[in-house]
């Protein structure tokens, strides 16, 4: 741990005066919820910082309180830039240079890439005349700075999401940042998307600009930061320098429990076959693809963001309906018109998007559980059955160890990894042989993904057939039976874990 | 010429299908194609534009308005009581009043909606009735003719005789062009402006940003309240009388038409150039129709399936499409 004192070149640019001190900072809400309990924080100037802790770790409040949106209890100690503040606002701590890329970035989709990056400019309650040749060239000289170069007059709903995260930086940039601070920025990026955008943060630190990553994905926040401060229940762990530091260690500082990271594959060639595909072809989708999953197996599908993984479940779980090729559910084979076809034949899929379409957010816990099997819990007369719904939630929230209030909230008000859990158990309630599950971690942060993957082992073990999705090759690698390489919409490649080392399949992969 | 287009893909479009119908009914009938209906085209449809372009900025805001035809009948008969107790007045006199009428309409509105968080859509079905049933109750659906004699005065502008006939353009084509110019000054070349379509892209983007909420939903109910007025007063003048019940109806007719021009329900998108080709549209089919000895029983009907055509047409992107088709994220 020698590295641990080792100085990094962005701290040492400006050491002296850090761009942001921290100290002795604690939150209370409605005066007994201690959501920060004597933190401090510090980051240099042009440094590369990440802040690392579970969900409810105090993260986010931490940068409230920074932005100004919080105000701190008495007896803390705040120093922008070398000048200490009593009172912040959300504006003076914008005059400080502080600003914040929230995940949902905040942008305005129907508007062009110039006046995204721009818009700060066009502020103000009294009508002034816009300059649009000026927008054009503020947004031009901040993606200058990145060492970018955009279509500045393209829709921005017509760009992908890591344009869009780039425009958000650049926007920031034209706001003078001299901290910013980025919430989960590569959750929904492509490797490549994401290595360009860490490029950038690069760019912005190399030009004295401070930047704080809030990141589930650790491998990246260890690639790129100088140092990590560690949260915890609202407490500061500590702060360490990233160099020397491995994804295990941080895992059990941010969970104050240690997890083995350790090949959870085990050989069901002898099961029976569940779900078979033979040569499996969609135009622009994927090309003859063919794949046996076992009962009791879980078979990992990974590859590049594009690479097809998605569009393939969309087929076994009967949205999109394949040109070529064949699936045979337990020997039959299996025509669907549609998803409704595969869940009464034993298809259960989790989608990617939970927020958006696994769930409905305002409604009941209850009432997301039971969507699908609406059908198995009517009464008489076709009416729902309350006793039946009851019988249905109450099982579902034991077995998969659901921490809630009651049923009756609304899905909105549960963690992340809660809501997975309860999307799984929606799915599960249909009594599926063949479980697909697309990016079941995305936004999840560790201490809950451990849950996750005990919970799909067990349904393993009790004889299901699970397909899991992810384009984070550890996810795969340390949690299912058989890996499947798809590339270019083919499978490219199979590996066993416990005939591979994870380094092997990671430059396999995204090589 | 390129960048316009691919600026304005869906005006672009609807310009093409008005091109094409008009082609068609110029050979379908001889009276189509002369300076004279165009000019009464105009002439006739100058109203609705004035109104379309009102609803616009409400419409970019992510807002909707559904009152305004009626407020403008509620700006009319405030404006005859006005004009008589001020013993006459002119036209400066005249827009200036129902200007302020209309804006203090839309205010109500405004305010409704930012002080009590509802849903436009539902305040201005309020305001719709209650403005509607406090004017015949008041009125007791009683016409007005003794009207000040500028305000029925037919203003030309441009006159020419041609071997068709006058071609004439009145005053309401006048006041529609400076609605135009108005509105589309400030929602392209104003900070405001900008700020509307922000607003009404994002909501809580823009207010994230600091944008002034408040201050939005008042200039974009308060543009379409001016907007009203000034077209009541118009539609008076047009007309030389003032019904309570006259104007009902038009409100939808003109959101079809905001619609029909690129304006997105739900905010952020929308351009004046798309509104008046939306109007447009929808009065070249009605006026071929009459042309060709069409049943105007038949005119709704027709309108309502060029109105479907077109929106499907403008809404349909190739690229969007094959995506669509091929399912993919």
């Amino acid at each position: 741990m020698g590295a641990m004192f080792q100085k990094d070149q962005g701290l040492d640019a400006g050491a002296s005066v850090p761009a942001i001190r921290l100290s002795h900072v604690s939150k209370m809400f409605a005066g007994v919820v201690r959501a920060l309990d004597d933190v401090s924080f510090e980051v240099g100037r042009g440094e590369i910082h990440c802040l690392a802790g579970e969900n409810g770790s105090g993260k986010s409040t931490l940068i409230k309180i920074i932005t100004g949106v919080y105000k701190p209890e008495p007896g803390a100690g705040m120093e922008y830039f070398g000048k200490a503040e009593t009172s912040i606002t959300p504006n003076s701590a914008r005059g400080h240079g502080i600003a914040v890329i929230w995940q949902d970035l905040a942008l305005f989709p129907e508007m062009t890439v110039a006046e995204n990056i721009g818009f700060d400019t066009l502020l103000g309650s009294w009508p002034r005349l816009v300059s649009h040749r000026g927008i054009r060239e503020t947004a031009q000289a901040a993606l200058a700075k990145l060492g970018l170069d955009l279509d500045l007059e393209a829709r921005l709903n017509t760009q992908p999401i890591a344009v869009r995260q780039v425009v958000a930086i650049a926007r920031a940039l034209v706001s003078d940042a001299r901290l910013i601070f980025m919430d989960e920025p590569t959750a929904s990026l492509t490797q490549a998307e994401t290595d360009h955008l860490l490029a950038v943060v690069r760019t912005l630190s190399a030009a004295g600009v401070a930047v704080v990553f809030v990141s589930h994905r650790l491998a990246e926040v260890l690639e790129i930061a100088s140092r990590v401060t560690v949260l915890r229940d609202g407490r500061l762990v500590g702060v360490y320098e990233t160099q020397g530091m491995t994804q295990s260690r941080l895992t059990e500082l941010m969970t104050g429990k240690t997890f083995d990271m350790v090949v959870g594959a085990r050989d069901s060639s002898a099961n029976r076959t569940v779900l078979e595909v033979k040569n499996l072809a969609r135009q622009d989708e994927y090309e003859d693809v063919s794949l046996v999953i076992r009962a009791g197996e879980i078979i990992g599908l990974t590859g590049l963001i594009g690479a097809g993984r998605t569009e393939l479940g969309h087929t076994l779980f009967g949205m999109t309906r394949p040109d070529r090729g064949t699936t045979c559910l337990d020997g039959e084979v299996l025509t669907m018109r549609s998803n409704r076809d595969a869940v009464a034949a034993g298809i259960a899929y989790v989608s990617e998007d939970r927020l958006a379409l696994g769930l409905v957010q305002p409604q009941s816990i209850a009432d997301n559980l039971v969507m699908p099997v609406l059908r198995k819990i009517s009464g008489r007369g076709g009416l729902l059955s309350r006793r039946k719904k009851g019988d249905v939630v109450g099982k579902w929230l034991t077995d998969l160890a659901i921490k809630i209030g009651r049923s009756e909230d609304a899905v909105a008000t549960l963690s992340g990894g809660n809501q997975q859990r309860v999307v799984l158990a929606k799915w599960l309630a249909t009594e599926p042989k063949v479980l697909i599950l697309d990016s079941p971690t995305v936004g999840v942060d560790v201490g809950a993904r451990a849950g996750i993957y005990k919970i799909v082992r067990k349904l393993a073990d009790q004889g299901l057939a699970i397909l899991l999705i992810s384009d984070e090759v550890p996810e795969v690698y340390f949690n299912t039976d058989r890996i499947l390489h798809m590339a270019g919409g083919r499978l490219i490649g199979e590996y066993d874990p416990r005939r591979t080392t994870l380094h092997e399949l990671e430059v396999a992969v995204y090589a | 010429m390129r960048s316009f287009i691919r600026a304005n893909p869906t005006e672009t479009k609807l310009f093409l299908v008005l091109v094409a119908i008009c082609l068609f009914l110029s050979l379908a009938s001889d009276s189509f194609l002369t300076l004279g209906n165009f000019a009464s085209l105009l002439n006739n449809n100058s109203v609705n534009v004035i109104w379309a372009v009102g609803l616009l900025v409400v419409l970019i805001a992510g807002g909707i308005d559904i009152s305004f035809a009626v407020a403008a009948s509620v700006v009319q008969y405030l404006c005859v009581y006005a004009f008589e107790a001020i013993g006459g007045g002119n036209w400066v006199i005249g827009f200036l009043v129902a200007g302020a009428l209309g804006i203090a309409l839309g205010f109500i509105n405004a305010a409704l909606v930012h002080y009590f968080r509802i849903i436009s859509i539902v305040v201005t079905i309020a305001t719709f009735n209650a403005m509607f049933g406090l004017l015949m109750f008041i009125t007791s659906g009683r016409y007005l003719y003794n009207l000040p004699e500028w305000w029925t005065d037919r203003v030309m502008i441009f006159e020419t005789q041609t071997a068709g006939g006058w071609v004439e353009l009145a005053l309401p084509v006048a006041v529609m062009a400076g609605a135009m110019t108005a509105t589309w000054f400030l929602i392209r070349h104003t900070t405001t402006g900008r700020q509307l379509f922000a607003f009404g892209d994002n909501p809580e983007g823009a207010r994230r940003a600091g944008v002034n909420v408040g201050l939005m939903q008042f200039i974009a109910f308060g543009w379409m309240g001016l907007m009203a007025g000034i077209g009541g007063l118009i539609q008076a003048n047009i007309v030389k009388e003032v019904v309570p019940n006259a104007l009902i109806g038009r409100e939808l007719e003109v959101l079809a038409a905001v619609v029909l021009g690129g304006a997105r329900l739900g905010g952020g998108r929308g351009s004046v150039l798309g509104c008046f080709l939306g109007v447009l549209l929808v009065a070249v089919t009605q006026n071929g129709l009459n042309l060709l000895g069409v049943s105007p029983f038949a005119f709704k009907m027709v309108v309502g399936v060029i109105i479907l055509i077109a929106i499907s047409m403008s809404n349909l992107e190739l690229d969007v499409l094959v995506k669509a088709v091929r399912g993919g994220r």
